[in-house]
């Protein structure tokens, strides 16, 4: 039978298939009915015909094999692996039913609602949360809450507004735009860019701005394609981030080389600052980072002497002891040297338009959802209470508190879970061994997701079949532009887009009637904000940036007026400046300036224990083939980065007897875990990285070996309880103590 | 008729690896089979480490004669998230290698 002819659709990626936090715009090739290919849209300003392995690799991840098609029903015990397919309706049925009963017996907040990585998961499930009447939304495991929001609260505390560095992201013209420059100097701080797009930053713009004259200062414990080309490495100990930073800032102010008319004009708490700050010598600071003092002023000065310039940074700063006290005093850095919203600088980012997709701070969920049912489910959302940052910045619960609750069963039990993309077994949580014994017990688990992973396997009742990107409608407005997903084919199987599930039983379930009848209703109901709709945007090719002079556009809004409620000019802090000293710090019982937190395990800290596990291990190292514990099934993405490999230096490995390719064991108090070793000097001597999420999707997933989760997940080694004194950051991701060694007599 | 090839500015290649997947995706290659190939190269001197990847094109690069014929870039070139793959003739590139330090050219065909 002849073909028909390709049919090209034009769409926004961030959601399953690639999976990141994404922006690119694609073109997606069908025919028959079917997704052929899919390629980069060279008129999309984000990413201008480019695709990242994942992006390139979405027919695969949709037409697996290995893909759940159907909604699926637990037969056996959990983790024996028996299911039976059943019908949507038969699910809705069940969940309706069992949600209600828990619902009547223990209350809404007994149900916790679980995300995994930050794409269009946060609006259907805030959604169909606050619909059930839950205020607890959570990241289950992920200690400290260490990923970004840490960063944005920090941001949000300092200057009411979140930046970014500024790759000309903003504009439609992108690189060609008049008012924009490119930085003089980006300092990469804990990122390594090219393996993606985190937190919605194609890290390839890096490149773009260096091809346009922007050097580079690194910030990394490893020696890495960016640190080869960067002006200076500060090749530092993990976890003594916020040393550097405040190091630094002793330099910029001791030596007089900040922006002292925005800091004059902007900013509120300078001279404290600068007292704070004296404690900080690079000598001081080169004691605890390794880094040589000198190179620390070197950085400093070329950053400071240099306008414009911009700071990138990664989820390690999150992950730090007191993350959101590295974030504060880097965000510092920035705000001291004047690179706020000026081009090519630290640009103030806003979600497009003002329309939310995914609710990024406290006003957006208060304007969706109204403050009086915000306030009500502040009362009972768990760690709201014992932090005041947690209950005063966005809708989260402390995952440190909840894995506490979810054992004690205090002050109220949780009987249920609403798991929709979130692998937490297999890669979000810390200490995942302690989240299966406490999620296992409880009464009722509904996984939303594409395959079966170790999380589903050994926790799902009730498992539906989610869609791709490709298979569905959604929006994105996580900074610019703002962008529409365009179904190009329909679910494979009976798979239904997140959206979709979510209104269903969001209907099911609300105790007021949800006004809207269709996702389409929905979308276009929040896209009025940005003045526009679904079908507007989908003829001008599924993007458009904000109009000249909207408050979600760049720059210089502070003197503008643009950044405040009240119009007037100055940032939305309660002192109208930015605020080197927090006023909101203060208020939520934190240290208003920034200080320096040693991780709790490290040479420093813990020297006996040191003697016995001398290797610093640093986890979550990114791969370009895979985005967190995704992709491992997919034999394009898998062919390329085959074995989880941890980078062990050679002088090191040498002394341990350690050849390039071994199976080694990397061991701390908390276990050991399998990998293979990459013995290489860009590792430091007393450093092993490793990579996270990973599983055997091509092993058994019954218990116990669940795709030997057990045996290759790095976060086996981590532990919970180690959250800093905001309720966000310090975690052991990032930085513990191990010891690695061979696997004698066996490759495996 | 004028040879066809690639020019690569290995320089600025980061061993993203999108050009491996976009050639597997064009050709639909099975496992063992891609067009282009990206390696990691650590060279160490006395005070310092430095990572390169260097992409070289391998038996399987036809220069995407399907795509190429309507007048598309090659899938490699196309998605190079670092911009760094040029496709010209042989005597095109050449030139620009005048210009451009720390390259190379393929010529698969
Ligand atoms: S860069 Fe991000 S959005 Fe673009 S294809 Fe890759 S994962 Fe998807
Ligand atoms: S030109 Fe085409 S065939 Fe050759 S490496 Fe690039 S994508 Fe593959
Ligand atoms: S796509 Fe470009 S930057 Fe990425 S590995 Fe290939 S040649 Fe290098």
């Amino acid at each position: 039978m002849a073909k028909s002819k390709e049919n090209i659709v034009l769409s926004t990626l961030w959601s399953a298939g690639c999976g990141s936090h994404g922006g690119c715009g694609c073109e997606i090739y069908v025919q028959d009915g079917k997704v052929t290919r899919v390629e980069g849209d060279k008129n999309h300003p984000f990413n201008q015909g480019r695709l990242c392995a994942k992006g390139l690799a979405i027919s695969q991840y949709m037409y697996h094999p290995d893909r759940v098609l159907y909604p699926l029903k637990r037969v056996g015990e959990r983790g024996e692996g028996k299911w039976q397919r059943i019908t949507w309706d038969e699910a809705y049925d069940t969940i309706e039913k069992k949600l209600k009963d828990i619902r009547t017996k223990y209350g809404a907040e007994s149900v916790i609602f679980c995300q995994g990585t930050g794409r269009d998961i946060g609006g259907p499930i805030t959604f169909l949360m606050y619909a059930y009447g839950s205020p607890n939304w959570v990241q289950v495991g992920l200690a400290g809450h260490a990923c970004y929001t840490p960063r944005l609260g920090a941001m949000f505390a300092t200057q009411g507004q979140y930046s970014v560095a500024d790759c000309s992201q903003f504009l439609e013209k992108r690189y060609d735009s008049p008012e924009w420059t490119p930085p003089k100097y980006i300092i990469m701080w804990a990122q390594n860019p090219a393996a993606g797009c985190h937190d919605g930053f194609y890290g390839h713009w890096i490149i773009d701005c260096m091809k346009r004259g922007s050097k580079l200062i690194t910030i990394d414990p490893r020696a890495t394609w960016f640190t080869t080309r960067s002006e200076v490495h500060l090749q530092n100990r993990p976890g003594t981030d916020g040393a550097i930073a405040l190091g630094m800032l002793n330099v910029i102010i001791n030596e007089g080389i900040y922006d002292k008319a925005f800091v004059e004009k902007w900013c509120y708490g300078f001279d404290e600052l600068k007292e704070r700050v004296q404690e900080y010598t690079p000598e001081k600071v080169e004691k605890i980072s390794w880094v040589p003092a000198d190179l620390i002023r070197k950085a400093a000065r070329l950053y400071a002497k240099n306008k414009p310039s911009a700071i990138q940074w990664g989820e390690p700063v999150d992950a730090m002891p007191a993350g959101s006290v590295v974030a504060q005093a880097i965000n510092h850095l920035w705000a001291i040297t004047g690179n706020i919203d000026n081009p090519g600088g630290n640009v103030i980012a806003r979600n497009s338009h003002g329309v939310t997709t995914y609710p990024f701070s406290s006003a957006e969920l208060t304007k969706l959802y109204g403050a009086d049912l915000v306030k009500k489910l502040n009362e009972k959302r768990i760690g709201a209470n014992d932090y005041p940052m947690i209950k005063n910045f966005r809708g989260w619960v402390q995952p440190d508190v909840l894995i506490n609750q979810l054992e004690t069963g205090k002050p109220y039990p949780v009987k249920g879970a609403w798991i929709q993309t979130s692998n937490i077994l297999g890669g979000q949580a810390a200490d995942p061994r302690r989240h299966y014994n406490a999620m296992k017990k409880l009464d009722f688990i509904v996984y939303v997701d594409l395959f079966q992973n170790p999380t589903s396997m050994a926790l799902a009742d009730i498992f539906l079949p989610a869609a791709t990107i490709c298979e569905k409608e959604s929006f994105r407005s996580w900074w610019q532009p703002l962008g529409v997903s365009v179904k190009a084919v329909n679910g494979v199987g009976e798979a239904k887009s997140d959206w979709d599930i979510n209104l269903e039983l969001a209907k099911r379930l609300a105790t007021t009637p949800i006004k809207y009848n269709t996702v389409r209703e929905l979308i276009d109901d929040r896209l009025k904000d940005g003045n526009t709709n679904f079908e507007k945007l989908k003829a001008k090719g599924c993007w458009e940036y904000p109009p000249e002079g909207h408050n979600t556009r760049p720059y210089y809004r502070y003197e503008k007026g643009l950044l405040r409620t009240d119009s007037k000019p100055g940032f939305e802090t309660p002192s109208g400046k930015v605020e080197l000293f927090s006023k909101r710090y203060e208020e939520w019982g934190l240290d208003p300036l920034p200080y320096y937190e040693e991780p709790k395990e490290s040479p420093t800290a813990s020297p006996d224990l040191a003697k016995k596990y001398p290797l610093i291990l640093t986890t979550g190292r990114r791969s370009p083939v895979f985005f967190h514990s995704e992709h491992r099934m997919i034999p394009w993405l898998r062919e390329l980065d085959p074995f989880p490999m941890c980078e062990i230096n050679d002088k090191t490995a040498a002394t341990l007897g350690i050849d390039n390719g071994d199976w080694v064991y990397i061991e701390n108090t908390r276990g050991k875990v399998k990998m293979k070793a990459k013995v290489t000097p860009t590792s430091h001597p007393q450093v092993v990285t490793a990579p996270h999420g990973w599983w055997l999707p091509e092993t058994d997933g019954k218990e116990p070996n669940l795709f030997s989760t057990w045996e290759y997940n790095i976060n086996n080694l981590t532990s919970m309880g180690n959250q800093a004194k905001s309720g966000f950051g310090g975690t052991d991701y990032r930085s513990s103590l191990c010891r690695v060694h061979k696997i004698e007599g066996g490759k495996e | 008729m004028a040879h066809n090839g690639l020019l690569i500015q290995y320089d600025w290649c980061t061993g993203c690896h999108a050009c491996e997947v976009a050639c597997k995706q064009e050709h639909n290659f099975s496992e063992g089979m891609v067009g282009i190939k990206v390696d990691e190269v650590v060279s160490t001197a006395p005070d310092k480490v430095y990572v390169d990847y260097m992409p070289y094109t391998t038996r399987f690069c036809d220069l995407c004669t399907e795509r190429t014929k309507s007048g598309e870039q090659p899938a490699c070139v196309k998605h190079c998230q670092a911009t760094c793959i040029t496709y010209g003739t042989i005597t095109e590139l050449a030139k620009l290698m005048e210009k451009q330090p720390r390259s190379s050219i393929f010529a698969p065909k």
